[in-house]
């Protein structure tokens, strides 16, 4: 009979019958899942082409309002989710970085195609960053180039299956002693992009490779 | 409201050249290489025959400067593209120097304002010093960034052979990851002995005093008063600047004084995965340039090529490409004006008219080339399939019968909306002059009262069999930037009319389907008149079945040249507009 996704009720407790319609008994992570689920808000952000089918899946023949997720906002502050959507280029990424830091949790990374996914079809370019996951927690890739409105639904309601998967008292934003674990240091645009959190391994790579040569 | 039909005769361009031999004679030689065309002008002079050649040859117009890294030679060479507005074949002037740094040659930014931009890119990606340009700053990478990536002997951090296809993907196909083979496991490159510890990165200094400061000192030495002036980053991150483009703008109040466009944010290296592509591997990453219109931009590149390889298109093809670019520069537009109000403050409404309309088109882009977006729909002497019939009956419906009435119903809702016309009405955008300094094409210059469309300019394909009228308003201001996209839309509609009723039968491509082309060694630049403007590419072939040199001249990018002139003295407010109108892409701008 459970059907996670009809209610909060938890349907093997018994309500007496003359308050079925006034009480509802659930757990706290129910309620606290559903709530999330059907209020994903978007950072209002593109990156590229893929942005251009994020609209397209806003608008009326899509219409990703049917799942909460229509309420995109421009400012950081106010967004649960970052959809990374389209190529990361090492010159953009601190901006990312930046804007991910400022969410509040608690707060979820979609990657939208291939680009985001790995870098795609410019992995190999000197100026792109080859996946956002190198730098960013990502719950969610969507496969494709641009990835069609149908698919990136797709991705957002698996995104909405993890959520309700989640217990708040497991959840890394809320465990005790982990308090920085959702900062992301700031790469750093030198000669050219340095992961700080690698430095000391890059450091001796370049030494190395001086000693070879 | 017609343009001028071109006189393109060899005659013509045999008198060019030997007027210009005779007006410069120990400074000007003609390209001899072949394959090559145009004229090799010395280093020394090149100001001097650029400025004769607006003037005297009227080539006000420059579409291109880029540069050519032929390491065999020690050569570096800068290729200028110059066209005249009132149409007809452009010219081709080179200049050699050495290829020992510092490598510099004059700038051009005096002669024409367009070349802005483009010199500061042949700087950024070839290391070509521009003496006398103003501010030479890096464009697409940041400033600290190690070494000029176009250049021949750059190898970046995934470099695994000078072309593709690699053979260890082709033809066994086993290949590792590229993070394996790299020291730092990661796409990055660092000189050697690098140390974080003494490393400073470079600030944006630069950037800040390149705009013009009014807190200057004055005649006595003292710093002026600085008043209410603040400088305000735009960007990457906004919602109205289509994309990731950043401008540094300085303020006083609310007017604009000074701002400079910070770009490169989506800067994916187009020209350099293309000169490792073969040529048919290109094809679908012009697609991702200007990522509202694959189909504008196969059909440059397309053009390209086959100039290039001297081979005829088929009839069907070419009528199946110019329906193509045409319900694209259709869709294209719609989007504008969705977005343009979306920027206005008008949010969605609009822009979902126009996604609706869009979407229409899309399902036929994605009924005959198996994408919505990223077509990748042309080859070379053709296009890869041909249009199923049920698509060439739902592109029948949608012209003949729905997208007029849906123009005039956005047309009746909009223009003479109060708030709209009051936004949009006597807020200058650019005038004829202005426009053509700053190389603008496309739209803007339209509507400025240019009437410069290359489909009449310089016919390609067969738009030399249609009737139609090249837009063309004369106020220069936003309304009619904004009232020309309706016009170009009428003028498209009717073009599609008449290819979908002259269609002829036939095979849809001239050549057998091959992976690999066969190219002669040569140059070739091929331009169509895509819905942001003039889009061209630049391709060097050395007979290999690789492009040497692979350069996009795009059109967002250029005219964005011009959005500093555009935009000093304008209200903040009024600056998303003026953006807005450009129709800018960043895809296209970065590349």
């Amino acid at each position: 009979m459970e059907n996670k996704y009809e209610g909060l009720n938890l349907p093997s407790y018994n309500i007496p019958e003359d308050i079925q319609n006034v009480v509802s008994i659930t757990t706290i992570d129910r309620l606290y899942n559903w709530g999330r689920r059907w209020s994903v808000w978007p950072l209002m952000f593109g990156l590229a082409c893929c942005a251009i089918e994020m609209i397209a899946a806003q608008t009326a023949r899509y219409d990703m309002a049917r799942f909460g997720m229509e309420v995109m906002r421009p400012t950081p502050r106010q967004a649960d989710m970052m959809l990374v959507s389209g190529t990361v280029t090492k010159k953009m990424l601190p901006s990312i970085i930046r804007l991910y830091n400022q969410m509040p949790e608690p707060k979820y990374v979609v990657a939208m195609g291939a680009c985001a996914s790995s870098g795609g079809p410019f992995k190999e370019g000197y100026n792109v960053v080859a996946g956002i996951d190198k730098f960013l927690p990502v719950d969610v890739y969507i496969p494709g180039c641009p990835p069609t409105p149908q698919a990136l639904i797709a991705g957002m309601m698996k995104l909405q299956e993890k959520i309700d998967k989640q217990s708040i008292k497991r959840v890394r934003w809320y465990e005790k002693g982990k308090v920085d674990s959702n900062y992301v240091p700031m790469p750093i645009l030198g000669p050219d992009l340095i992961d700080v959190r690698r430095s000391k391994e890059f450091e001796a790579a370049a030494a190395k490779k001086e000693g070879v040569a | 409201m017609t343009a001028p039909a071109s006189t393109t005769t060899i005659d013509a361009s045999a008198q060019l050249s030997a007027s210009l031999v005779a007006r410069f004679p120990d400074s000007v030689t003609a390209d001899a290489r072949p394959g090559f065309s145009g004229f090799i002008v010395k280093k020394e002079n090149l100001v001097e025959v650029a400025t004769a050649l607006r003037d005297e040859f009227s080539f006000d117009l420059l579409s291109t400067v880029t540069g050519v890294d032929y390491i065999a030679e020690n050569k570096m060479e800068v290729v200028y593209h110059a066209h005249r507005t009132t149409g007809g074949p452009g010219i081709v002037f080179k200049t050699q120097v050495d290829r020992v740094d510092p490598i510099e040659v004059p700038s051009l930014i005096n002669v024409w304002a367009g070349a802005d931009f483009q010199e500061r890119e042949a700087w950024d990606l070839m290391g070509i010093k521009f003496t006398g340009h103003p501010d030479l700053r890096r464009i697409l990478m940041w400033e600290g960034f190690e070494g000029h990536p176009l250049r021949k002997d750059y190898k970046e951090a995934f470099y695994e052979e000078d072309v593709k296809p690699y053979k260890s993907r082709w033809p066994e196909g086993n290949h590792t990851y590229a993070e394996f083979k790299n020291p730092y496991r990661d796409n990055v490159k660092l000189p050697e002995g690098f140390s974080l510890d003494n490393y400073q990165p470079q600030t944006e200094d630069q950037l800040y005093f390149s705009l013009e400061r009014s807190s200057t000192k004055n005649d006595a030495g003292h710093e002026k008063e600085m008043g209410d002036h603040m400088v305000v980053n735009m960007g990457p991150h906004h919602p109205s600047t289509h994309g990731v483009l950043r401008v540094a703008v300085e303020l006083n109040g609310e007017t604009i004084t000074s701002l400079k466009p910070v770009m490169g944010y989506l800067h994916r290296n187009h020209d350099k995965i293309g000169e490792r592509n073969t040529y048919l591997q290109i094809m679908p990453y012009t697609d991702r340039l200007d990522y509202f219109n694959s189909m504008a931009n196969n059909f440059g590149y397309a053009v390209t090529v086959e100039k290039l390889m001297k081979i005829p298109v088929a009839e069907r093809a070419e009528y199946i490409r110019v329906i193509m670019a045409e319900l694209s520069r259709v869709q294209n537009h719609l989007i504008f004006i969705g977005m343009l109000i979306n920027d206005l403050g008008s949010m969605y409404t609009p822009s979902l008219y126009a996604f609706e309309e869009r979407e229409l088109i899309l399902d036929i882009f994605e009924a005959v080339s198996g994408a919505r977006m990223m077509c990748n729909y042309f080859r070379f002497g053709g296009v890869v399939r041909d249009i199923p019939d049920d698509a060439m009956q739902k592109i029948k419906d949608l012209v003949f019968d729905r997208l007029q009435a849906k123009t005039d119903e956005m047309e009746r809702f909009l223009n003479e909306n109060e708030v709209l016309v009051a936004r949009l009405k006597d807020v200058h955008v650019l005038n004829a002059e202005e426009a053509i300094r700053h190389s603008v094409t496309g739209p803007c210059l339209r509507a400025a009262g240019v009437p410069y469309d290359l489909r009449r300019a310089d016919p390609y394909s067969v738009y030399d069999r249609f009737d139609f009228d090249v837009a063309v308003r004369y106020n220069g201001d936003m309304y009619d930037n904004y009232l020309i996209r309706f016009d170009e839309i009428r003028q498209s509609l009717r073009i599609l009319e008449q290819a979908l009723k002259q269609i002829p039968g036939g095979p849809i491509n001239s050549q057998k389907p091959q992976y690999q082309v066969r190219v002669p060694a040569g140059e070739a630049y091929g331009r169509v008149e895509s819905p942001k403007g003039e889009l061209a590419y630049y391709v060097v072939s050395n007979g290999k079945p690789n492009p040497y040199r692979y350069h996009v001249r795009a059109p967002s990018f250029v005219n964005l040249t011009a959005v500093e002139t555009m935009c000093k003295g304008v209200k903040i407010a009024d600056f998303v507009a003026l953006l807005a109108m450009l129709d800018i892409v960043m895809g296209e701008v970065d590349r």
